[in-house]
């Protein structure tokens, strides 16, 4: 099955100010993606068909009241469910964790950034976000695809039973051996404000 | 022609509130996120910009009215506003949410007063600027012309 590269993605856009819901759609949108805007976690997981307390989906088929998402961009500063506690529970959650998670701040801290990527977010952007900054979120839609191809094809080929090891997603190394030159390269270039430098 | 001159109006005033500091180049992305699928795209994030912080600048004014300050609410309220302004690009309020944060940060109620008024002025300054903008660019739509994108 190959993964068509113009294909349309779904991106699931969460934001607790209705402006920037307002801005991130249509950046989005203008970018040729599919959009579903949420104001808090709680309704994220709801259109990921995860309920709050669950970590996995139930033994529902993919058609049934759930959209597919191929990625998830949210705030970090959100009243409840913070963009990070989302983070959490999307790469907690069996059937939500390859996923790929982006984080939006309008405050450029060092270890926030950090504590995001350690639990796997793909991504840091500042607030306000570019129209740039949307070319970077494919790349991570389409690896996530790429790793989806490769594990069917493990399935189908092996008689053994695999295990899969479900904290291989926080292990940096384990990612790097995945990705190609040009995905690392996106990954670790974060944009930092003219007025800062920061160096992680 | 009509679309020529409302044009020209256009350029002549936006370029002072850009040299002002009023609004910046965040602005102008907004401008280019616009098209036929969104023709009004502007105007809607500018009008709830506008909606929003004069609600924020009230619930500033309340917190600080308060016998005890609650620095904590207050900062979050100054972050919110300052993440707006940046969203639209209204540099003027942006820089002095940064100092009213500081003044949240130190717990200075004095600083924070001073901070309310100059928000609260600069809010209403760059409102009429961006009121004025709206109305041209509706009226150089109107008259069958495009709404020149501005640069810093």
């Amino acid at each position: 099955m190959a993964v068509d590269a113009e294909a349309q993605f779904h991106v699931l856009a969460v934001d607790d100010s209705l402006l920037d819901r307002k801005l991130i759609e249509r950046l989005l949108k203008t970018s040729s993606f599919q959009v579903t805007t949420v104001d808090s976690g709680s309704k994220a997981l709801e259109v990921l068909g995860l309920k709050e307390d669950q970590t996995s989906t139930p033994a529902l088929s993919p058609e049934h009241n759930e959209i597919e998402v191929n990625l998830v961009i949210t705030d970090y500063c959100m009243p409840g469910m913070t963009g990070y506690d989302l983070l959490k529970k999307i790469k907690e959650s069996s059937s939500l964790k390859d996923i790929p998670v982006v984080i939006m701040s309008s405050e450029n801290v060092p270890s926030r950034i950090n504590r995001c990527l350690e639990e796997g977010a793909e991504e840091f952007f500042l607030k306000p976000v570019q129209l740039s900054d949307m070319r970077r979120l494919r790349p991570h839609i389409l690896k996530g695809k790429h790793k989806e191809q490769q594990l069917h094809q493990e399935e189908n080929s092996n008689t053994n039973h695999i295990i899969i090891s479900s904290s291989n997603n926080n292990n940096m190394s384990n990612k790097r051996k995945a990705m190609d030159e040009e995905v690392l390269s996106e990954r670790t270039r974060l944009r930092f404000s003219s007025s800062s430098l920061n160096v992680i | 022609m009509e679309s020529d001159r409302l044009q020209k109006l256009y350029i002549d005033f936006a370029s002072v509130v850009f040299r002002e500091g009023f609004l910046d180049n965040q602005y102008t992305q907004l401008q280019q996120l616009q098209d036929e699928s969104e023709p009004k795209f502007v105007l809607q994030v500018g009008t709830l910009f506008l909606e929003d912080s004069g609600k924020l600048i009230n619930g500033l004014r309340s917190i600080l009215d308060q016998q005890d300050v609650d620095f904590e609410k207050l900062d979050a309220c100054v972050r919110k506003l300052m993440g707006s302004s940046a969203s639209i690009g209204a540099r003027r309020v942006k820089n002095v949410c940064m100092a009213f944060h500081n003044s949240c940060k130190k717990g200075s109620k004095e600083g924070c007063l001073k901070c309310l008024q100059q928000v609260a002025q600069e809010y209403l300054l760059v409102k009429r600027k961006l009121e004025t903008l709206f109305k041209l660019e509706t009226q150089i739509l109107a008259a069958g012309g495009s709404v020149p994108l501005l640069s810093q």
